[in-house]
């Protein structure tokens, strides 16, 4: 008999699993079912991208790319964010692409954590950088954000979490849950305090295309100072509805491009390749698309965030990605038992704030990637759930 | 104004000031008051709901006729465009840049219902030139929706 426990590294065990499962069994038998709860776009990939996706398949494109992805890919993503941000990255050594986001998050941290390094991580935030750093034997640290704040990172909160051990600071913004936003000047305070470390920074920018105010989105390799030490992960899932394409790619200094390659070279080869020819289409052509389904998100945003607050739940306004982040502590619930029971009651699914982070305790993540109808009824269910827990 | 059109233009008709106010982030009233403006100036011209006949029992067909025609003077196009759109039996009619000048939709219950008004009430009007009626086999996508949308949200009900 293996003794599996034994055999299996402590560092993956060490992991914990997602709480979300638990969900998934109750709400697939339950045929009226609402969820808030997916965290990817309702909008099917544009046609023009699809399109492109199947002439490739029809001219037989069906071979491995080059490591870092098409060159034409590359470019076209050069051009994008030139033409978006005004950035100057070059395509044939500071761009490489990737299988989703996530893949150039962990290569990034597997890249610069050694053992015994911290990361700093604020939190609630997306959940795979907790389990990377682990992986990479790296000690996570992480900075609660507050709703006061608006969940951005304060450098004053930065401050008090560098030692000498920390290398690497996540900036999850557009954040996912809380839909949290750092404007140009929040960044420049964070630079501030970076500049005269060696620390460097994964930005998460995966949500960078869907903000809602008027400032809308800064790159924070575009702040003073913070280019060399900045990789910036950016993705077609989010931005062009192409979740299922696992198409991503990292922005950053040439020479730590160049060792997150190497691991790309062996642990995956290439991108893949029918993605990577509809992603250059998406580059090209689809601006009207992005800017259709960004006008259609704010619509939701609106109607989920005054809903909310109607129900007189206090609920952070969220100026990015396409989450909101209500409060319910005051029903005197956990994050877990308001779930858990508003599924029971009233057949609709959210995710606990507390699976983004122990200081999501007290709020419930909702996704508005879906129609102003769903999202009405869902929040008729919720409000007649709300009133019947009020204390 | 134009936000206020956007949403009505994909929206179904029945949608409500409340619902709009609410996605805009405006006030109810301020809706209510830029759609009575914008149907009364005209800019809002109806609304109607899509139907998709042929899952009906009614006898239905539709033509799309193309015609051509000499402009009358002093009034160019638009009288003869008059005369051609009072017939309730047009649904559409535009003037078009190219081959023919009018292009014109129909509908009647039969073929020969709309070939006989063809042939009876537009092509014997002095102006008109020539005509030629092609009839609609199936209809796949009307006014920016499709007909058979089979696509169900299949995405898992929790991703992180």
């Amino acid at each position: 008999m293996i003794d599996y426990e034994k055999v299996l590294t402590s560092s993956v065990q060490s992991i914990k699993p997602s709480g979300i499962r638990k969900y998934f069994d109750v709400v697939n038998e339950l045929d009226d079912a609402i969820s808030l709860g997916v965290g990817e776009p309702d909008f099917i990939t544009p046609w023009a991208i699809r399109e492109a996706g199947i002439y490739s398949l029809e001219r037989g494109r069906t071979y491995y790319t080059s490591n870092a992805g098409l060159p034409a890919l590359r470019e076209e993503i050069s051009n994008y964010n030139k033409r978006k941000f005004d950035m100057e990255y070059d395509p044939l050594k500071e761009i490489m692409v990737t299988v989703g986001g996530s893949e150039a998050i962990d290569l990034m941290i597997r890249c610069v954590v050694n053992p015994g390094d911290e990361v700093l991580i604020p939190e609630p935030c997306f959940v795979c950088y907790k389990p990377c750093t682990l992986m990479a034997g790296g000690v996570p640290v992480t900075i609660e954000t507050k709703e006061e704040d608006s969940f951005r990172l304060l450098p004053e909160q930065l401050k008090e979490k560098i030692t000498d051990k920390t290398k690497l600071l996540i900036l999850p913004y557009p954040n996912n849950p809380t839909g949290g936003v750092m404007s140009r000047s929040d960044l420049e305070a964070i630079a501030k305090v970076l500049k005269d470390t060696n620390i460097l920074v994964l930005s998460d920018e995966i949500y960078g295309e869907l903000i809602y105010n008027d400032e809308g989105h800064t790159p924070f390799s575009k702040i003073d100072g913070m280019r060399d030490r900045t990789v910036i992960v950016n993705g077609f899932s989010k931005t062009f509805a192409m979740t299922g394409w696992r198409l991503g790619y990292a922005l950053g200094p040439e020479p730590i491009i160049k060792q997150m390659l190497k691991l790309h070279q062996f642990g995956i080869m290439s991108a893949p390749t029918t993605s990577q020819y509809a992603a250059i289409e998406a580059l090209k052509s689809c601006d009207d698309d992005v800017r259709q389904m960004r006008t259609e998100y704010n619509y939701r945003r609106r109607v989920i965030v005054d809903g909310f607050r109607n129900m007189g739940l206090s609920c952070f306004e969220p100026y990015g990605a396409f989450y909101v982040f209500p409060c319910i502590k005051s029903l005197g619930m956990t994050s877990d038992e308001f779930c858990t029971k508003l599924i029971e009651e009233e057949h609709v699914a959210v995710v606990p704030g507390t699976a983004f982070g122990e200081c999501g305790e007290g709020f419930i993540r909702c996704s508005y990637a879906y129609s102003v109808e769903q999202i009405t009824k869902a929040l008729e269910r919720i409000e007649k759930f709300v009133n019947n827990h009020r204390k | 104004m134009n936000e206020i059109l956007n949403i009505l233009d994909k929206e179904h008709s029945e949608i409500s000031y409340s619902k709009i106010a609410h996605m805009l982030g405006i006030e109810e009233d301020a809706v209510a008051k830029k759609i009575r403006d914008m149907e009364k100036s005209h800019v809002i011209v109806g609304y109607k709901a899509i139907i998709n006949w042929d899952k009906t029992d009614r006898e239905y067909v539709t033509a799309l006729i193309e015609l051509r025609i000499t402009p009358q003077r002093g009034e160019g196009f638009d009288k003869v465009a008059e005369r051609i759109y009072k017939y309730p039996q047009v649904k559409s009619l535009y003037l078009m840049s190219g081959a023919y000048d009018l292009a014109i939709t129909i509908e009647g219950k039969t073929m020969k219902e709309v070939a006989l008004f063809v042939a009876e009430k537009l092509a014997p009007m002095d102006s008109v030139i020539s005509t030629a009626t092609h009839f609609v086999l199936r209809k796949y996508k009307d006014e920016g929706i499709i007909y058979e949308d089979n696509e169900k949200d299949t995405r898992e009900v929790i991703t992180l």
